[in-house]
Order: structure tokens, then C-alpha cells, then sequence
């Protein structure tokens, strides 16, 4: 079964940033994921300066807007699929994730399945 | 005809938890869970009770769920995958040699009180499974509209499957970490049965006796665990107190003024011996000391023979273990008991501005009562007075303001 964790980030630097802890540790978590086979995708979103929202009206028009802005008291900073048993698995791997400590929060949510 | 009913709802939880295994689907365990005991209710009046029933029930709701699984193709494929997938997590146990149902009711004690689920809906659930009883009974016990029940049950059910809760009862290495979750919900359900926080009633009886049923499956399954004792304990020796908690027009009755005659002498034996357990071999738990609080209260004849030192130590011990304002706030009025009514305010004074204990009526009611044992009557109003403003229960309210009114003549 497949879950997304999202790591959310409690605090954000000013270019919306987020206070991602030390680069070992997430290299070393990286690893183990990857080693445990239990690995279907993640990706590392760049700081929230660099974002841009899309809107299209009923009449098809598209709005174009810069941001959003880390106003937000939380901010999406990355996120991993993985694929595990079940819940208590994945809660395990977000628990040892470090965007789980400090300011920090990770969102576990399975991702759903159409049909078999 | 009700202890008929009584003894499947002993074997619904035992079956139902055997099929969540069996299919790995809470709805489909219970649909056909229900049917056989439908079959069964037929059946054996007619042609007796078979030597096996709960084997014979077992079998019956098996070839159920294989019937409407092959109905349902799709479904069935699903259930199927589900089914790999918790192998690779738990390989399955080995089958009972002697034809009995193996105990399966751990597993789904501890998903039911899972986390990852709303804490309002972790009790309703486990009275609903574990229990036996129906969706409309576990409304009733709530005080909510059915309706608003079957709700909750659809939505914890439905997290259960969607998100992949699992049917499994933790390691060694996880017990210590998750227990305490199960322990809580049962003995969340056991205080909200016995002191209503809202409505006419003070108790509601059912929902107590549920859960000291609950909390005797428990025991039976986690014998070696003294906190699982301690909390079976701990409910007994508060519910031996029930026929004397209030008076013959429903009012409360505080410990001070209760007919100790009345108290359940049996249960308070039971739970005596279970206090042992509970603090024999190893540092006590939280509901282990608790419990033993409770058994000093109900061993003595009235409050002047009870031994106050004691229970001061004990919640002494309680608040290293687990501390909480209103652990304090429970120690202070035994310091009033064993050192005086201004020994215990001194201490009631330095909670003031705990903002856990803010709109929490003991609070109020214990400082208006030491006022009032200390002769410092206008103080003691307006202490009740804050007290009947937060006070949930008609009872409560009705027996602050006798106090308030022998006060204020």
C-alpha cells in the first residue's frame, strides 16, 4: 500500500525556506528508505520564493499569481511515497524522518487506489 | 432469552475479531459475524446447542463471507491483496489444534484504540466490536442520536480501511508505548458512564459495567501486564461505591456523607487483590497507584479512620509518575485531611492561575469547601457560586447549592 508523507516545516527562512535540520541526517534517512525497498518517489521542493499559483476562471482565463508566501505558519517542503503494509509502517518511517522533529510535522496520507 | 443474547455478545467480539483476521475487512466481519448469530438463535433451540459453539459459529460466518465473496468478485480480489500484504507484515498464526477459536481479541483492542483514530471515536468502536453492542445501545451510552453514532462508526471504520489500519497487536518492543492508549479508552469510557459530564443523570451504569467487562477481556488477554490489573482495579473499587454515590432522589453523594454499608463488599475484594498485582514486582503504574488510593477509601470505615498519610504519599508517587493540576489538586485535599483545612487551601492557592484547571468545577467546589470548614463564609460563596457556574451535571449543580444555601443562613 502506498502512502505519501509530507514534511512540513514549522518555521521558513525569508526567501520561505524551511529549517530542514542537518544534511546528514536527511542524507542518511534518504539512504535507509532507499535500502529498505521501500522507496516509490520523494522530492525536495525549492524554497517558496520560487512559487508560482495558477488559477483558470469558468470563462477559461488564466490568472498568474507569484507566491503563495510562507504566511502559512506551515509549509510543504517535500514529501516521500513509499510503499508499505500498513499504517503503523508508514507511521514508523514518518516518525524516524527528520522533518518530524523540531518545528516540524509530517502528514501521512495513503494514496488512493481506483480499482484493483 | 437475555442470557442468550448475553452470551453472544460474550462470543460476538471473539468471532468478530477471528473473522477481521480471517478476511482482513472490519464491515464484512461483522455483516457476516451477525448472520451467524442469527443462524444460531434459529438453529439451537431447535436442534440444541452444538459441542463446539463457538466453532460452529465460526464456520457458519466463514461460509458466509465465502458466499458473498463469491458474489463479489471484486471485492474479493481486493480482500485478497489486503490479505498478502498483512502476511508480509505478521505471518499468520498457526491454526488451534484442538478445533477452538484462537483469541484474537488483542489485535482488535489495540486498532480500535489506535491513534491514527478520533479519540471520541476510539470508545464508541471498541464498545461496538469488543463489546458486542449495537450501534443504537452505543448511542444511548453516549447520549448521542443514533444517527450522529452510526456516523462516527462509518467514519472510524472507514479510516481503518482506507488509510490500512492494522489488525495487530504490537511487539514487546512497542507494548510499553502502546498499552497505555488502549488503557485509556477503556477507562475513558468507565468515567464517562460513571460521572456524566452533562445531562440530568449523575451515573450511567451501563457504560461503567461495560467497561470493567472490557477491562476483565483485557486482563484475561494481557495477564503478565500490572498496569491492565491496575486499571481493572481501579474501576472495580470506584464502582463497589455505586448504590451509595447518590441518594434516593438521584442527588450526589460526596465520600464524606456515603452509607459505607452500601458499598459492594465482593468487588471491593476483587479489586483489593487485584491492587496487589498491580503493585507487586516492579515500579507501579499510574493506574496501579490510582487503584490503591481507591482500596485505602474503600478499606476504612469513615473518613476520620482513613489513613490520609498514605494516600498523601501515594499521590505523591501518583505525580512523579504522571503529573497533572488536577492530581495536585486531589493531593491537596488530602493534605487538608491529614494536616488541616489551611494546610490544604495554602496549597489549593498556589494552583490559582493553572489554566488546566480553569472552568474545571472540583476546583472551585474544593476551595469553597475548605472556606467554609475554615469559618471564611462570604469567600466560600463565591467560591460555590464559580463553582455552579461550570458544574455539568444536574446533581452536582443541585448539591453546590444546598452547600451554598446552609452557607449563606
Amino acid at each position: 500500500m502506498k502512502y505519501m508523507l509530507l514534511i512540513y516545516a514549522g518555521a521558513a527562512d525569508e526567501n520561505g525556506g524551511a529549517d530542514e535540520g542537518l544534511f546528514e541526517d536527511w542524507m542518511a534517512y534518504d539512504k535507509e528508505v532507499k535500502d529498505a525497498g521501500i522507496f516509490v518517489s520523494g522530492e525536495s521542493l525549492a524554497d517558496l520564493v520560487t512559487a508560482t499559483t495558477v488559477r483558470v476562471d469558468p470563462d477559461g482565463e488564466r490568472t498568474v499569481t507569484d507566491g503563495p508566501f510562507a504566511e502559512t505558519r506551515e509549509l510543504l517542503g517535500g514529501f516521500y511515497v513509499i510503499d508499505v503494509p500498513d499504517l503503523d509502517a508508514a507511521l514508523d518511517w514518518a516518525a524516524r524522518c527528520p522533518g518530524a522533529r523540531g518545528s516540524g510535522a509530517m502528514v501521512v496520507r495513503p494514496v488512493a487506489d481506483f480499482g484493483v | 432469552m437475555a442470557s442468550v443474547e448475553a452470551v453472544f455478545r460474550e462470543e460476538h467480539g471473539r468471532l468478530l475479531a477471528a473473522l477481521v483476521r480471517r478476511f482482513g475487512d472490519l464491515d464484512l466481519a461483522e455483516e457476516v459475524a451477525s448472520e451467524a448469530i442469527e443462524a444460531a438463535l434459529a438453529r439451537w433451540p431447535v436442534d440444541g446447542v452444538p459441542p463446539k459453539p463457538g466453532a460452529w459459529l465460526m464456520t457458519t460466518a466463514r461460509r458466509r463471507a465465502v458466499d458473498r465473496l463469491r458474489r463479489d468478485q471484486a471485492f474479493a480480489a481486493r480482500l485478497a491483496v489486503l490479505r498478502v500484504e498483512a502476511e508480509r507484515a505478521e505471518p499468520a498464526p498457526a491454526a488451534d489444534v484442538d478445533g477452538g477459536l484462537p483469541d484474537e481479541r488483542l489485535q482488535l483492542f489495540f486498532t480500535c484504540a489506535h491513534p491514527a483514530l478520533a479519540a471520541e471515536d476510539r470508545g464508541a468502536l471498541m464498545l461496538r466490536c469488543l463489546a458486542g453492542l449495537s450501534t443504537p445501545e452505543v448511542a444511548r451510552a453516549f447520549l448521542v442520536p443514533a444517527e450522529t453514532m452510526a456516523k462516527r462508526i462509518t467514519r472510524a471504520k472507514k479510516k481503518i480501511r482506507a488509510a490500512r489500519i492494522p489488525f495487530r497487536a504490537p511487539g514487546a518492543d512497542e507494548l510499553p508505548g502502546r498499552l497505555p492508549g488502549v488503557l485509556q479508552v477503556v477507562y475513558s469510557i468507565f468515567t464517562e458512564g460513571y460521572a456524566a459530564s452533562s445531562g440530568p443523570r449523575l451515573q450511567r451504569l451501563d457504560l461503567a459495567e461495560e467497561a470493567i467487562r472490557l477491562g476483565r477481556i483485557l486482563r484475561r488477554l494481557l495477564p503478565a501486564e500490572r498496569e491492565v490489573a491496575g486499571l481493572l482495579a481501579l474501576m472495580l473499587l470506584v464502582h463497589a461505591r455505586r448504590d451509595a454515590r447518590s441518594g434516593p432522589d438521584g442527588e450526589m453523594v460526596l465520600l464524606a456523607d456515603q452509607d459505607r454499608g452500601r458499598w459492594d463488599r465482593a468487588m471491593i475484594e476483587e479489586g483489593r487483590d487485584l491492587v496487589t498485582v498491580a503493585l507487586t514486582g516492579a515500579p507501579p503504574g499510574p493506574y496501579g497507584v490510582q487503584a490503591a488510593i481507591a482500596a485505602l477509601h474503600d478499606e476504612a470505615a469513615g473518613l476520620d479512620t482513613t489513613d490520609w498519610p498514605q494516600i498523601v504519599a501515594l499521590y505523591d508517587v501518583l505525580l512523579a509518575l504522571a503529573p497533572s493540576p488536577i492530581v495536585t489538586l486531589n493531593r491537596a485535599v488530602a493534605v487538608a485531611m491529614r494536616d488541616g483545612p489551611e494546610a490544604g487551601l495554602a496549597l489549593l492557592d498556589e494552583l490559582a492561575d493553572e489554566p488546566r484547571l480553569r472552568g474545571y468545577h472540583p476546583y472551585p467546589a474544593a476551595r469553597a469547601d475548605l472556606l467554609s470548614r475554615l469559618g471564611r463564609f462570604s469567600e466560600a460563596a463565591v467560591a460555590y457560586r464559580e463553582a455552579l457556574e461550570l458544574a455539568g451535571t444536574e446533581p452536582e449543580r443541585a448539591y453546590l447549592r444546598r452547600r451554598l444555601d446552609a452557607i449563606e443562613e
